[in-house]
């Protein structure tokens, strides 16, 4: 914006041509400074490119899960603790009512349960706890326990991105793996089921 | 066969493209009118020859040719025929094609309508439209070839994704790309004048019909977008800051600021290197956002298939593209002239804050986007950035901006009256007051935002009229000579007036529907009553039916108001076995007023359905205004020196002479 210099055109000559020179080296700096930002917008795309939004957060696989202890949903029994994590293989599925992608996945969390594979738990993130609850009235409830997870505190501790994620934990209350973003329907034939299926030998 | 050929004419048209990327600009260095020549023919040859390609596609698709890898993964013999067509480009490769067909479409209008430019401006600018088409067409012959081949052939197609399967979505990418492309010829316009550096009042003329347009379709693409969210993902909301939605809003908002800014140049010749910059920012935006949804480096529910090696190309023809642009710009930027100077107090002054606003907004958007990006290559810290941020950082920005819409238009040039504008405003200020004090007194408790933004649409809708009235002095009693100047008034000054109530039926339609919206989310049996509003819908059941491609859970209720009958409403729930998916088509009753919007959930095996019912007050007018904002930018397109082009040099050369009568003020400032 070295044009856009505000002043009224009445300055004497020399005053403007003192004026003009400054304007000129500010002007170089200031048309050097979006390819400066490219560069570092650029550079951190590149980076990007190598990272995998929806891959694994590897400071938390093979940990066991963080202690946690949360309230149940409203009308619900129970609530979820880490203590409840003790089949040979469970999902705790983090999701909220106002997550899209939560959705998607939805059909298939209940398919699981309809099948009774594998026991899921709920983390009902940063989520209003009775609109979680119509959510679940509306589209059906897959969880066996849901913890509500109000101010995403557990979430942090989980390292959760975003909404959904899934955590696979073993026995030992470790996490084995954790799938980002939405249950596909390739992911939970490819992966998610074989996993499973070898953890429940 | 028509898979072949269609390859052919791609790998032809790259090869054109190259000679229109190389032959004009060194015509035009050396002034050689044969050579620049060759620049206009060969933006045609080039347009017809992706047009053919894209026909070939469509033909694939169309015939339901499995044998193509592209017609197999993205379609079924079963689907309607619009699918078949629309799934031409529901696609990665598909919508990269139909990209590249509109690029050379605009290049081909570059060579149509650009007769009267000058000749080495004229073979610059098709030289750069070139060299992006080049670096497309590249990507699409080397990365994504739509045209593969599958041997054996398999006898059905995967499907096309359920969610897209839809009328809205169908048109949505191609308003979308008119938009984002039509960027390129500023773009290209932008590095051009660089090139020559020259940039003076006739070149903004050039460039803003072209922007323009593209605006326009911008403004479509993203309304059409979020409409096709509010009523098919069946959630009621209709923005969700999505990286792909933040992709298109950036160069939305670098296009309205450079929409802003290039009126000064026009008129008062300067902010010249600034209405560059913005030019280049725009088309780049529109890159980078492509960038974002085909590589796969941010996480979004509508992102394509991401694929590495695509993202290095797109990346790398980014580097190219954005970083050539910018460094051309950081050389020949600040030999660029500035020209007239105004007083922050002015006409040029509100832009100039209209366009710092914008861009920041723009900027904010950016780094809400970028930011889980940022943290995980910095800290590999993986975050999202949801809507609380782009809440909290947009209606800061956004009510001054709303404001000073309303001053605006009404200050002269280079030096105005602030004070005298505000007085002829005092009225509306009133008004708004007044509606502040109502909304306070009548919603405080549920939304103190109401209050500001309900003022602000009476701000707003109210100096728009009053701006009119000031320039067909509607209250000098003389309805005769109002009417002779209503007529006289340029189409440019009714398509800002438009655009800008556009604006305010937005805000009004987002503060209403976010503020008084009645929601319920219940379990409904046969025979149930439930009051939503004022309407009561009696649920009569629910039952399967059968679709094209897809079967379906269809629920019935019957609306009524105060007992009389009001509409039958029939949300369904769709499963579509290929690929296995469900989706809601909500059944919306959409009245001026407001929309009752009822979704239809999962039986619980007891005879009962879940159900979501809504009302949702002047909801609609948050898309009647951006159609307002469009019809505003196509009316103000359709002005006569907008078609003519060519600008009269002289008026050009003495704005500042015409700047002293507000009444020929209105007629030289019209639109502005």
């Amino acid at each position: 914006m070295s044009d856009s210099a505000k002043t009224d055109g009445t300055a004497d000559t020399a005053a403007e041509a003192a004026a003009g020179k400054r304007r000129t080296r500010y002007g170089l700096l200031l048309a050097a400074l979006p390819i400066a930002a490219f560069v570092v917008i650029g550079v951190f795309l590149f980076r990007g490119l190598s990272l995998d939004p929806s891959d694994i957060y590897s400071v938390m696989i093979d940990k066991p899960a963080p202690a946690f202890d949360l309230p149940a949903l409203p009308g619900k029994a129970n609530g979820l603790s880490n203590t409840d994590l003790t089949h040979p293989v469970q999902l705790v599925n983090v999701f909220a009512s106002w997550c899209v992608a939560c959705r998607v996945e939805h059909p298939i969390l209940m398919e699981l349960k309809r099948n009774g594979t594998v026991p899921i738990y709920g983390l009902n993130y940063k989520d209003q706890p009775t609109a979680a609850i119509n959510w679940l009235q509306n589209f059906g409830d897959p969880y066996d326990r849901i913890g509500s997870d109000l101010n995403g505190r557990v979430g942090i501790d989980f390292g959760v991105y975003g909404v959904p994620e899934t955590f696979i934990v073993d026995g030992n209350g470790v996490i084995v793996r954790k799938i980002t973003g939405p249950i596909t329907p390739v992911i939970l034939q490819k992966e998610l089921l074989p996993l499973i299926a070898e953890m429940q030998k | 066969m028509a898979p072949e050929l269609g390859q052919y004419a791609l790998v032809l048209a790259i090869i054109v493209a190259t000679v229109q990327a190389i032959v004009p600009q060194v015509g035009a260095y050396r002034r050689d009118a044969a050579w620049m020549g060759v620049a206009p023919a060969a933006a045609r040859v080039q347009f017809l020859l992706v047009l053919f390609a894209f026909g070939c596609l469509m033909v694939s698709f169309i015939s339901s040719d499995f044998s193509v890898v592209n017609v197999f993964e993205n379609s079924h013999s079963l689907k309607p025929l619009i699918y078949k067509i629309s799934g031409v480009w529901g696609n990665h490769e598909g919508s990269l094609l139909l990209w590249i067909l509109i690029l050379t479409l605009f290049g081909a209008a570059v060579a149509q309508f650009g007769q009267n430019l000058p000749p080495t401006l004229q073979a610059r600018v098709l030289s750069v439209q070139a060299m992006i088409g080049v670096g497309f067409l590249a990507f699409i012959l080397f990365t994504s070839n739509p045209f593969s081949r599958l041997d054996p052939a398999p006898f059905e197609g995967n499907g096309l994704n359920p969610l897209l399967q839809d009328p809205a979505l169908a048109i949505h990418p191609p308003f979308l790309y008119l938009g984002y492309v039509g960027l390129s010829v500023a773009f290209s316009f932008a590095v051009a004048a660089l090139i020559e550096g020259r940039v003076d009042p006739a070149w903004a003329r050039w460039v803003r019909p072209w922007t323009l347009a593209a605006w326009c379709c911008l403004t479509a693409g993203i309304a059409l977008g979020s409409y096709w969210a509010y009523y098919e993902l069946g959630w009621g909301g209709w923005w969700f800051w999505d990286p792909v939605e933040n992709a298109s809003f950036m160069p939305w908002l670098a296009a309205t600021a450079l929409l802003h800014s290039s009126i000064v140049v026009e008129k008062r010749d300067a902010l010249k290197s600034w209405t560059v910059l913005l030019a280049i920012l725009a088309f780049s935006l529109s890159l980078l956002g492509t960038f974002i949804v085909r590589s796969g480096v941010l996480n979004s529910v509508h992102a394509f298939a991401s694929d590495p090696t695509r993202g290095v190309f797109i990346l790398a023809f980014l580097v190219f593209v954005v970083g050539g642009s910018l460094t051309l710009y950081a050389i020949r930027a600040p030999s660029l002239k500035g020209g007239g100077l105004f007083r922050p107090v002015s006409r040029e002054g509100t832009l100039v804050l209209n366009n710092l606003l914008l861009s920041t907004a723009c900027f904010t958007v950016l780094l809400g986007t970028l930011y889980p990006l940022f943290l995980d290559a910095v800290a590999s810290e993986k975050v999202s950035v949801g809507p609380p941020y782009f809440n909290a950082v947009f209606v800061p920005l956004m009510t001054p901006l709303v404001a000073a819409l309303a001053i605006g238009p009404m200050l002269a040039w280079k030096r105005g009256d602030l004070a005298g504008v505000l007085g002829r405003l005092k009225f509306v200020a009133a008004l708004a007051f007044l509606t502040a004090l109502a909304v306070a007194w009548y919603a405080w408790d549920i939304m103190p935002l109401a209050v500001l933004g309900l003022a602000l649409v009476v701000w707003l809708g109210l100096g728009v009229f009053r701006e009119w009235a000031e320039r067909v002095r509607l209250f000098r009693w003389d309805i005769v000579d109002s009417w002779r100047r209503a007529r006289g008034l340029p189409r440019a000054s009714y398509g800002m007036s438009i655009a800008h109530l556009g604006v305010a039926l937005m805000v009004l339609g987002i503060t209403a529907s976010e503020t008084w919206q009645d929601e319920k989310q219940l379990i409904m049996r046969p025979g149930d009553v439930e009051t939503i509003s004022d309407f009561e819908l009696t649920f009569i059941g629910a039952e399967k039916v059968p679709g094209p491609n897809y079967s379906a859970t269809a629920a019935t209720f019957v609306v009524t108001r105060n007992g009389q009958p009001v509409t039958i409403l029939q949300p369904e729930s769709r499963i579509f076995p290929n690929p296995p998916m469900e989706t809601t088509e909500a059944a919306i009753r959409s009245t001026l007023a407001g929309d009752l919007y009822t979704v239809v959930g999962e039986g619980d095996g007891l005879g009962g359905h879940a159900v979501r019912l809504y009302y949702k007050p002047l909801v609609i007018w948050i898309w009647l205004g951006s159609l307002a904002m469009m019809v505003g930018g196509m009316i103000s397109l359709s002005d006569r020196r907008h078609r003519i082009g060519a600008p009269s040099r002289k008026q050009a050369a003495e704005p500042g002479t015409k700047n002293r009568d507000p009444g020929a003020l209105a007629a030289a400032g019209a639109g502005d």
